[in-house]
């Protein structure tokens, strides 16, 4: 108890930045940026001209926006306990709508066409938000099937828009988009702000906290009267709308629409900058820092393997690494080892070592009921209680 | 604890039973009766077409079904094992890819033919053995450990080789070329074979080994099953370790097919085989199904791919929007059926 005065000095600083869900991801990252920066010294050098900066870093930003976007729609719907696949697929169908449109108009130059464009696109992101949230939360569909659904036939849809060619726009307005500078990219500023509003809503309101509870027990919160359907539909239509932006930012960086490869894989980059910000794909719990540190690693890692001259294509093989180290550093099973291990070690510091594993208690403790619970109907946890209970009282039983 | 075990697949088998409310006693056994409406739904297909164009309704073209999908039925197969135990393998298309790239390499290599055959296998099963592990010791969601598994049999592919590696092996184009004549002068190639062999194994082991009556008990309740004492740990990790398998063999057929290896080979094919075996009757919350289903599941794709290249002027693309229909159709009807019963 001697600690909690300290927590004003600079070892109690120290104790609160050891604590932090960020410390890895912030590392993570600063040593992938350290490493660029020992092989090549220019990589972290950012210079002004014409009242743009350039360089690396900023590349970095301007081409993880759209990745940032579709993680910060993807980040609420996991704190459902949800997951979104069809990100990708819209973000395609976004781009291809917005770019036929615009090339259709009567003057595809001008700002009007990007302006209708946009708002047609975004329309139709809605809807398919609208699908989707439908099949998750009044079907009662998993969320990876029902989004599975929309990733298949996404692609044909925005093929279908298409007509299965590469639509190009030349546009100067819609090319501001995604490859415009205000200073820093307008993508990345983009990204930034809704961060900024979703992080305003949610964190200034009870709104974060409502969507958590929905993601650690959907029928318990409508018990206590939530309405989980609404929330879990709106979490659904706000990261199709991430994607549909996110879709626009991809097909105004290179001016054309390419149904196929437009966003391909995008929804397991997302998925991956949430993971590492430390939101748990479990459920219940999110943070939308750690989801932009999270994105700016991704994006990091894949400049790093460019400028190394690997094969682009052989960054999916250190995503994987990453995806498990995570993975298994969240699972409730390795924490629980993980610190019997350290309780046991240290013998001295018991009380503060318990006292500082509260907190990390009270995080792991209700997994193991959300990993029993999401089974369905057929989970039926009524047959695994009467066996624990009969087994419980007989131990103790034997024990005095 | 004997007792106990027939009255698992009564339950399943009453559960989907129970669902129309007018019969009582339907002719046809409930269990069954998915399997038996994608049957109609093939058969229906494969009448509008013969319908609707010339030369549709020909022996050859039910064995084009066949010859074009063997992989896929195999991925299927596989599939099938996974779902059943209530999980799910988003691995299988990187694994088929995976497949041709080491097979495509190691024969460019100069390795024999029957070597490779078995390295290929061996690393299939290796990876899926080894996300079973994960997935079962660790408590991690099946699909985000078998998703970092397709990236990196994806990965994997592209550091052999970012180029298209084509086989020139005289074993591998025999097998490519070669043909049974059938009854009739219809023509099937060796895939097809091996595909319905491995359609039958798996259909023996799923109904007349223990293991595979334990998959249903895990699929049906993973509690229950772990209560019952059943090595729920072991035969989980053998499921994944079979669509492993499946993938290779999947990959195997595929490279024969296309005749070379690369990365970018199915992509997407997951998602096909996940469909198929959804649109085949089995639940994707486990313990019920049948291989059998899945195979026609693969069918009714293909009839479907094979209807719109016959129809000529619908894109090629129709295909995905009404694949992607197909699984939504079923799945919501999945869900009104398992709603049905609390």
């Amino acid at each position: 108890m001697s600690t909690v005065p300290a927590t004003t000095t600079a070892a109690g600083v120290l104790e609160r930045v050891k604590g932090s869900r960020l410390l890895w991801p912030v590392v993570a990252l600063v040593a992938l940026v350290v490493a660029n920066a020992a092989r090549n010294p220019g990589f972290v050098s950012i210079r002004l001209q014409d009242g743009h900066l350039y360089g690396s870093l900023i590349d970095i930003l301007k081409n993880g926006a759209p990745t940032l976007l579709i993680a910060l729609g993807m980040t609420l719907v996991i704190a459902t306990r949800g997951i979104d696949l069809s990100v990708g697929a819209v973000a395609a169908i976004a781009g291809a709508v917005a770019c036929t449109t615009i090339a259709g108009a009567a003057d595809p130059t001008s700002p009007a066409a990007v302006a209708k464009g946009i708002v047609v696109a975004l329309a139709l992101c809605l809807v398919l938000g609208l699908w989707n949230g439908f099949l998750v939360a009044l079907l009662g569909i998993q969320p990876i099937i029902a989004t599975l659904v929309l990733m298949t036939a996404g692609r044909g849809i925005a093929m279908l828009v298409t007509d299965g060619q590469i639509i190009t726009v030349r546009n100067d307005a819609f090319r501001e988009i995604g490859a415009g500078f205000a200073i820093l990219p307008i993508s990345i500023l983009i990204a930034l702000a809704a961060l900024g509003a979703v992080a305003l809503v949610t964190r200034r309101s009870a709104l974060g906290l409502l969507i958590e509870s929905v993601g650690i027990n959907p029928e318990a919160s409508r018990l206590a009267g939530l309405r989980s359907r609404t929330i879990i539909w709106t979490v659904y239509v706000f990261a199709a709308l991430c994607a549909g932006v996110a879709g626009l930012m991809i097909s105004s960086n290179v001016s054309a629409a390419d149904a196929n490869n437009a966003g391909l894989w995008i929804e397991m980059d997302a998925i991956l900058a949430v993971v590492i910000g430390g939101t748990s794909l479990a459920g219940g719990k999110y943070s939308l820092s750690g989801t932009l540190v999270g994105a700016l690693i991704i994006q990091t890692l894949t400049t790093t393997v460019y400028s190394m001259g690997i094969a682009p294509e052989v960054t999916l093989v250190f995503k994987s690494l990453v995806v498990i180290a995570v993975c298994l550093l969240q699972a409730p099973k390795v924490r629980e080892r993980f610190r019997r291990r350290r309780r046991t070690t240290t013998t001295a510091g018991v009380i503060a070592s318990a006292a500082a594993a509260t907190p990390a208690d009270a995080d792991a403790a209700p997994a193991p009921d959300q990993h029993g619970q999401p089974v369905g109907p057929d989970a039926r946890p009524a047959t695994a209680r009467p066996a624990d209970g009969s087994g419980a009282p007989k131990q103790k039983v034997a024990q005095p | 604890m004997t007792t106990t075990t027939p009255t698992r697949p009564d339950t399943t088998a009453r559960r989907p039973g129970t669902r129309r409310p007018g019969t009582r006693r339907p002719v046809i056994p409930g269990r069954v009766l998915p399997v038996v409406a994608t049957f109609a739904l093939f058969v229906l297909l494969f009448g509008v077409g013969s319908v609707r164009y010339e030369g549709f309704a020909s022996g050859q073209v039910f064995a084009n079904l066949f010859i074009d999908n063997a992989f896929l039925i195999v991925l299927a197969v596989g599939m099938t094992f996974v779902i059943l135990t209530g999980g799910i393998d988003l691995s299988v298309g990187a694994v088929v890819a995976l497949s041709t790239m080491i097979a495509a390499a190691t024969l460019r290599a100069g390795l024999p033919a029957p070597l490779v055959i078995l390295l290929v296998l061996a690393a299939g099963t290796g990876l899926g053995v080894v996300m079973g592990l994960v997935i079962h010791h660790f408590e991690l969601q099946p699909f985000i450990v078998t998703l970092a598994g397709m990236f990196l049999a994806r990965g994997l592919c592209f550091v052999i080789g970012v180029e298209s590696i084509s086989i020139k092996d005289p074993f591998f184009r025999t097998l490519a070329t070669g043909t049974i004549e059938l009854p009739g002068g219809v023509v099937i190639t060796w895939s097809v074979v091996i595909a319905l062999v491995i359609v039958a194994v798996a259909a023996w082991v799923l109904h007349r080994t223990r293991f595979g009556r334990t998959i249903y008990a895990i699929g049906g309740s993973e509690s229950s099953a772990a209560l019952m004492g059943l090595p729920v740990g072991r035969v989980k990790v053998t499921a994944y370790a079979v669509s492993g398998l499946c993938a290779a063999i999947a990959g195997l057929l595929f490279s024969v097919y296309m005749l070379s290896g690369y990365g970018l080979h199915a992509v997407g094919m997951e998602l096909d085989a996940i469909a198929s075996v959804v649109i085949g009757g089995t639940l994707l919350s486990g313990g019920v199904g049948y291989v059998l289903g899945s195979l026609l599941g693969v069918l009714v794709l293909g009839v479907i791919q094979t209807l719109i290249s016959f129809q000529g002027t619908l894109s090629s693309w129709w295909t995905k929007i009404a694949i992607g229909t197909l699984l939504l159709l079923f799945i919501v009807m999945q869900r009104l059926f398992t709603r049905r019963t609390p």
